[in-house]
């Protein structure tokens, strides 16, 4: 084909311009030309659990596909809204999943207690830990949170508490599949609407201006360390309840939930899905935890795995699926003459 | 006495660590978090040469290191040339090619304590009544060595000059003709030759183990955090600090403090006085 003297370009869609720019709605088609990916997302995460309910193992990987969405999205919110990269998402599974084991096994609260005390818990250690190097620019957080995971690893391991190498195990579980299914869903759900609502907000727009100007922030008279602080405050709670959750669907909370994986694969998919959309986190999850599982057999390969692809992506493909569909959606492309 | 000696040794030993990774960040402002994984990759580099190819010693190191840098400049050239300039992404990147290649050694067998590489000369000799080996006495000397010769270059070499030309200031380095890819390029490939030298003197007193990439790369965080990112000088009296503070919780506490010594120095740095010991600078720069 002969591209020398075209050149592509990219037009709104009219549809796009009335529902959305202009927001004149005048027909059904329009309202679900704006509400249809929404509706896609709840309805496809909602039906999930039954089209997988003849196979029980797949219905078990939804629920870890759920906690790396919330993973994923919390990074993408730290990552691509406040500019913080948290390279230790393990940390926060980590420490919601032995307070849900505290708070569970040593103070018997019930299940839907300790989830989301556990998680409020988890949330306020991890932003005391990290608070230091929160008034810092630069590389400071991404290395006090790659340290983390791996610190707690071995002062478990060294010290023996916590039930040391083999964990806590006795965590009361789920009364079934369905509920089990269901919790995470909506927990999911209820994450992924209420932060785009919250960025929408006026803190929501503190928060990217802390990520594409400090100085600015700073000169307008906000406290620019008090917003990242409540920033990894709302990120590790959600990081928390998805441990939380996970440390009661397995009815256990040990070392392996600072594993690796939780730090690497929420990454990747944050990436392959594109940042700063909060459902291209979801999207990537979607791809990549069920692809984890065919991978099982490779070991601890799966993660060279999703670095290569990691990598490739930023390289190559930096934007992501997600604004890839999104320009698809809302736009036609054409070649025209020059 | 033997805190002193083996204080020392561990100062040394750690700012040999940490000195490949502060050379990439005071030059090319690049946070290279593969910096473990390629001191872990010369390693079995070096034990390949030996037990594998069967070739000698000290053409093994040099196969070792030159292969490591090798691998330095191929991960500039190939990946972070494309991402210079984004922050989140190179961190992510050089996060991930870390992961990878350690990731990639453990699932390739590297387990276990099988891996080891002889020392240069086996014996030991007492000094002021302490049995120390001749490895560690070759880590101090080498490590000496280094930080002159290092020192020797960056002075006197036109290379080493342009490297301190654009640590100083990148823009008016480039402005005199100084082509600042170069000379990332070259930083990297010279702080995986370092990592990979240090590796080459440290290992033969252990075992290959992967999670030695780990802690190397958290050790050598550590070091250049509380002297001041950047900072060589500040780099060396950390190491220093966290070497004694390291031997001290050995002797008088227990090996398991070890890691939560530095964290817990690290903490304190960036609390007291964020840009390090040494990093005057660039106070005014990092904080928000």
């Amino acid at each position: 084909m002969n591209n020398e003297h075209k050149r592509k370009e990219r037009i709104d869609r009219g549809i796009k311009v009335r529902s959305d720019g202009i927001f004149a709605i005048s027909s059904l088609r329009e309202m679900m030309y704006l509400a249809g990916p929404r509706i896609l997302l709840i309805a496809g995460l909602l039906l999930l659990p039954l089209v997988l309910g003849l196979a029980p193992y797949w219905k078990r990987v939804i629920n870890i596909m759920c906690v790396y969405a919330l993973l994923a999205i919390s990074f993408d919110f730290l990552a691509n809204c406040v500019g913080l990269v948290c390279l230790g998402g393990s940390m926060f599974i980590g420490l919601g999943g032995y307070f849900a084991a505290i708070f569970n096994v040593y103070l018997h609260l019930p299940v839907y207690l300790s989830i989301p005390a556990a998680a409020a818990a988890g949330a306020v250690v991890s932003t005391i830990l990290i608070l230091p190097c929160l008034s810092l620019r630069g590389v400071y957080f991404a290395i006090v949170t790659l340290m983390y995971p791996l610190l707690f690893t071995r002062v478990i391991e060294a010290f023996n508490i916590l039930g040391g190498s083999n964990g806590i195990t006795g965590l009361d579980s789920f009364p079934g599949q369905n509920p089990e299914n269901y919790i995470i869903i909506g927990i999911l759900l209820a994450v992924v609407f209420g932060l785009r609502r919250l960025l929408k907000e006026d803190i929501g727009l503190v928060m990217h201006a802390v990520k594409d100007n400090d100085q600015s922030v700073r000169a307008s008279g906000i406290d620019v360390a008090r917003i990242k602080a409540l920033a990894v405050l709302i990120a590790s709670f959600i990081g928390c309840l998805g441990g939380a959750y996970l440390a009661h669907l397995y009815m256990w909370a040990g070392l392996s939930l600072f594993a690796l994986d939780f730090s690497i694969i929420p990454i990747a998919a944050v990436t392959i899905g594109g940042g700063g959309t909060l459902f291209g986190a979801v999207v990537g999850c979607f791809i990549l935890v069920p692809l984890s599982e065919f991978l099982r057999v490779f070991g601890t390969f799966r993660i060279v795995l999703y670095c290569a692809v990691l990598t490739g992506f930023i390289v190559f493909k930096s934007e992501g699926l997600m604004a890839w569909c999104t320009r698809k959606y809302e736009q036609f492309e054409r070649w025209v003459e020059v | 006495m033997e805190i002193i000696v083996y204080g020392i040794i561990n100062s040394v030993t750690l700012s040999l660590m940490a000195l490949g990774f502060t050379l990439v960040y005071s030059i090319s402002r690049l946070p290279n978090f593969a910096h473990g994984a390629l001191y872990i990759t010369c390693g079995y580099i070096v034990w390949i040469c030996i037990n594998a190819l069967g070739l000698g010693y000290f053409p093994s190191i040099v196969l070792g290191i030159a292969a490591t840098s090798a691998i330095g400049a191929l991960i500039y050239r190939l990946i972070i040339l494309r991402i210079r300039g984004m922050e989140i992404s190179e961190i992510i990147a050089t996060y991930a090619i870390g992961l990878a290649i350690i990731e990639g050694l453990r699932w390739g067998g590297l387990r276990g304590s099988t891996f080891t590489l002889p020392s240069f000369i086996a014996g030991s000799v007492e000094i002021g009544g302490v049995a120390v080996d001749y490895q560690r006495l070759f880590v101090l000397v080498f490590g000496v060595v280094v930080f002159a010769a290092l020192n020797v270059f960056v002075k006197f070499t036109k290379t080493g000059l342009a490297l301190k030309g654009i640590a100083q200031d990148e823009r008016a380095a480039m402005m005199l003709g100084i082509d600042s890819d170069r000379i990332a390029l070259i930083s990297l490939a010279l702080g995986s030759g370092l990592s990979a030298f240090a590796a080459v003197l440290i290992l033969p007193l252990g075992s290959i183990v992967v999670e030695t990439g780990y802690n190397v790369l958290i050790y050598s965080i550590a070091v250049s955090i509380i002297g001041g990112l950047g900072s060589w000088g500040g780099a060396i009296l950390a190491s220093f600090i966290v070497g004694f503070a390291q031997i001290l919780t050995e002797v008088f506490l227990s090996t398991h403090y070890q890691m939560v010594i530095s964290l817990l120095a690290i903490i304190v740095t960036l609390l007291v006085k964020p840009s390090g010991i040494f990093g005057k600078q660039k106070e005014l720069d990092d904080r928000v």
